[in-house]
């Protein structure tokens, strides 16, 4: 006779296997547990269901939508893993974002009637340069001050939010734009290309595969790949092995500071044109559940990202037909990061049922 | 100055700096025991509408602050699930306890967006914000349990030789931060604000955070640090008021500049971190075969 509770013994290795199911079956759990609380708001959870998951990209422009708002994502998502492989907690990417929106918009602004092949460039590597210096102020506080980063580069987005808000509505603000708080228009070729007519997913997208393949290249086949993981793992085999922990620190964060600034940058030069205040829908929060849904790996989180981007287009569905509030979104991604944590119990953990008898 | 508009600020200072205090305190007794609970602005955003609900059905102060209080801990509950049967990564399950609670705070709460309440008189929680940082202090120094709390969180497996249930230690130090981050968000709802707002508690989570650092985890000092940060805040509003010619959103960025700045000045002597902080945060605990 077996016990009625399995018991909980650790792997000597971890699971390759489970690494793989379980960001599924955590998708899986979140479903369910989606249809309970639709049922619960007194809906059919099969019609609530094909509204949030299935109708919003039942058209090309929905599959277009889905790719604008997975290009940010995925972005981010990829840059966090820098830091997050290394055991670094940056969660202010919101921030980076905001600050590459306000370097790479500034320079639009700027020349707001210059047209030339120069200028998205210019910006894109503006958003870089912002996104990374404010990513570089909690790692000289982490290595230098011995200050948690998780709590500097949180503190961090309140006030870059602030700075755009001082900026659209002070310096920056459009002398035509009967006093709304925007700044003006970039010029046109400030703004990113868009990939197909009539669609508005645009050449972030080009921008985004290309870094993730770049990742996926310093990640499996670079000294500085193998250091991030090792002291990820280990920070006393590092130490030991001669890694400097305050470069790999420094790198991390601006890494990924450049390509959340990459990431706001595509924002405002792409679908918005612009700069003002509401750029991100809270992407810099979001792309850390990709990250770890995608477990910081350069495929996972393409496929993540996907996935995330679809709460959002649900959200906004559910909203418009259902007149379930878009904050419903915000459960969807709070609970699949949930599932997913709790099921990573599997992969170094198994569970036995021990013999009573 | 005259004495009335001292005594005025006196009494703002106060009524704002409360709900820093019992987030604080609750995220303090928590990481005592060794677990970092991320999640404290999704628990005060829960804590806040349920609160605030319960009053517009009921009517009834008393059940709204119970209904909150057992809002905090279900949600500090399901927190304390994966992070000690599950061993989850205590980080990464606080975000997402945000995140969640971000997320069912809204939309609980869109239909009750101004909705007009009575609001309730402070100054009993303000008076109890004092007293519960003595309790805790009390608790942690003069008592058996304290010192058994202390200790799960400096050295889980001693704690567990010598007989002690971390999880369940851990488990009831968890549930008490939850519900310490509820009150502090249905004070914020039904006292400070009184409404509801999505996102109302604007980051004081995370600055409750910061206070534990701050406080070297010790309780006396959450509330210094409490009334530094509220000083500061509120200091900012009153300038910001007197019109002097600089914009607002510099002012509005004081209060996480000044915890950037605390944080720094603290941290930067290491050992005295190394030493305050308990040895086992963050590290989950494997009983084993």
């Amino acid at each position: 006779m077996n016990s009625l509770f399995p018991s909980i013994v650790s792997r000597s290795q971890s699971s390759g296997l489970m690494n793989f199911f379980v960001p599924i079956i955590s998708i899986v759990l979140t479903l369910i547990t989606g249809s309970i609380i639709f049922v619960l708001l007194g809906f059919d959870p099969f019609y609530a269901l094909y509204t949030f998951f299935i109708s919003p990209i039942s058209s090309t422009y929905g599959i277009s939508e889905l790719f604008v708002k997975a290009t940010p994502l995925a972005l981010i998502a990829i840059g966090l893993s820098y830091c997050f492989k290394n055991n670094i907690y940056n969660i202010g990417a919101e921030g980076q974002l905001t600050m590459g929106a306000i370097f790479g918009g500034g320079i639009g602004i700027l020349f707001h009637d210059t047209n030339a092949f120069w200028l998205l460039p210019l910006m894109i590597f503006g958003g870089a340069i912002g996104g990374a210096l404010w990513g570089l102020i909690p790692a000289i506080l982490k290595t230098k001050f011995n200050t948690n980063e998780i709590l500097t580069s949180l503190m961090l987005v309140y006030v870059a939010l602030y700075i755009l808000d001082y900026l659209v509505v002070g310096p920056w603000k459009d002398p035509f734009g009967y006093s709304f708080p925007k700044s003006r228009p970039f010029s046109e070729s400030g703004r990113m290309p868009l990939l197909f007519d009539g669609l508005r997913v645009h050449f972030g997208l080009i921008i985004t595969l290309f870094l993730i393949f770049v990742s996926w290249f310093i990640f499996s086949k670079t000294i500085f790949g193998f250091q991030l993981k090792v002291s990820g793992y280990s920070p006393k085999a590092a130490r030991y092995a001669g890694f400097n922990q305050t470069t790999l620190v420094f790198f991390a964060f601006a890494i990924c500071g450049a390509f959340a600034g990459i990431a706001g940058l595509a924002e405002v030069s792409g679908p918005i044109g612009l700069l003002y205040r509401d750029i991100s829908p809270n992407y810099g929060f979001t792309a850390i559940i990709v990250a770890f849904l995608g477990r910081l790996h350069p495929i996972g989180i393409i496929f993540a990202s996907l996935v995330i981007a679809l709460t959002y287009l649900g959200a906004e569905d559910a909203q418009l037909f259902l007149q379930i509030p878009s904050a419903v979104g915000f459960i969807f991604q709070g609970l699949v990061l949930f599932y997913l944590l709790g099921a990573e119990l599997l992969i170094n953990y198994k569970l036995t049922y021990k013999k009573l008898l | 100055m005259n004495f009335d508009l001292i005594l005025g600020i006196l009494q703002i200072v106060l009524i704002a700096t409360t709900p820093l205090v019992f987030a604080g305190i609750g995220e303090l007794v928590t990481e005592k025991s060794g677990v970092l609970n991320l999640g404290v602005e999704g628990m005060m955003l829960v804590g806040a509408v349920s609160a605030f609900i319960i009053l517009v059905i009921t009517g009834s102060y008393f059940l709204a602050f119970f209904v909150s209080i057992i809002s905090g801990i279900i949600m500090s509950g399901l927190f304390a699930f994966l992070v000690l049967f599950l061993m989850s990564n205590q980080i990464a399950t606080g975000l997402a306890l945000t995140i969640f609670g971000i997320g069912l705070s809204s939309m609980l709460g869109k239909q009750y967006i101004g909705t007009p309440i009575d609001g309730l008189s402070p100054w009993f929680f303000v008076i109890f914000s004092f007293l519960i940082v003595f309790l805790v202090s009390y608790f942690f120094y003069k008592t058996k349990a304290g010192l058994i709390l202390r200790a799960v969180g400096e050295s889980h497996n001693s704690a567990h030789a010598l007989g002690y249930s971390v999880i369940k230690i851990r488990f009831l130090s968890i549930l008490f931060g939850g519900s310490m981050c509820a009150l502090a968000g249905s004070y914020i709802s039904i006292c400070y604000a009184p409404m509801w707002q999505e996102g109302m508690t604007a980051g004081r989570g995370w600055i409750a955070l910061a206070l534990v650092v701050f406080a070297t985890w010790k309780p006396e000092r959450v509330l210094i640090g409490a009334y530094i940060f509220g000083g500061v805040t509120i200091l900012q509003m009153n300038l910001q008021a007197l019109g002097l010619r600089f914009p607002g959103q510099f002012f509005s960025m004081a209060p996480y500049v000044a915890t950037i700045i605390v944080l720094v000045l603290i941290s930067s002597n290491k050992l005295r971190i190394k030493l305050s902080a308990p040895a086992s945060l963050t590290i989950p605990f494997y009983k084993g075969r």
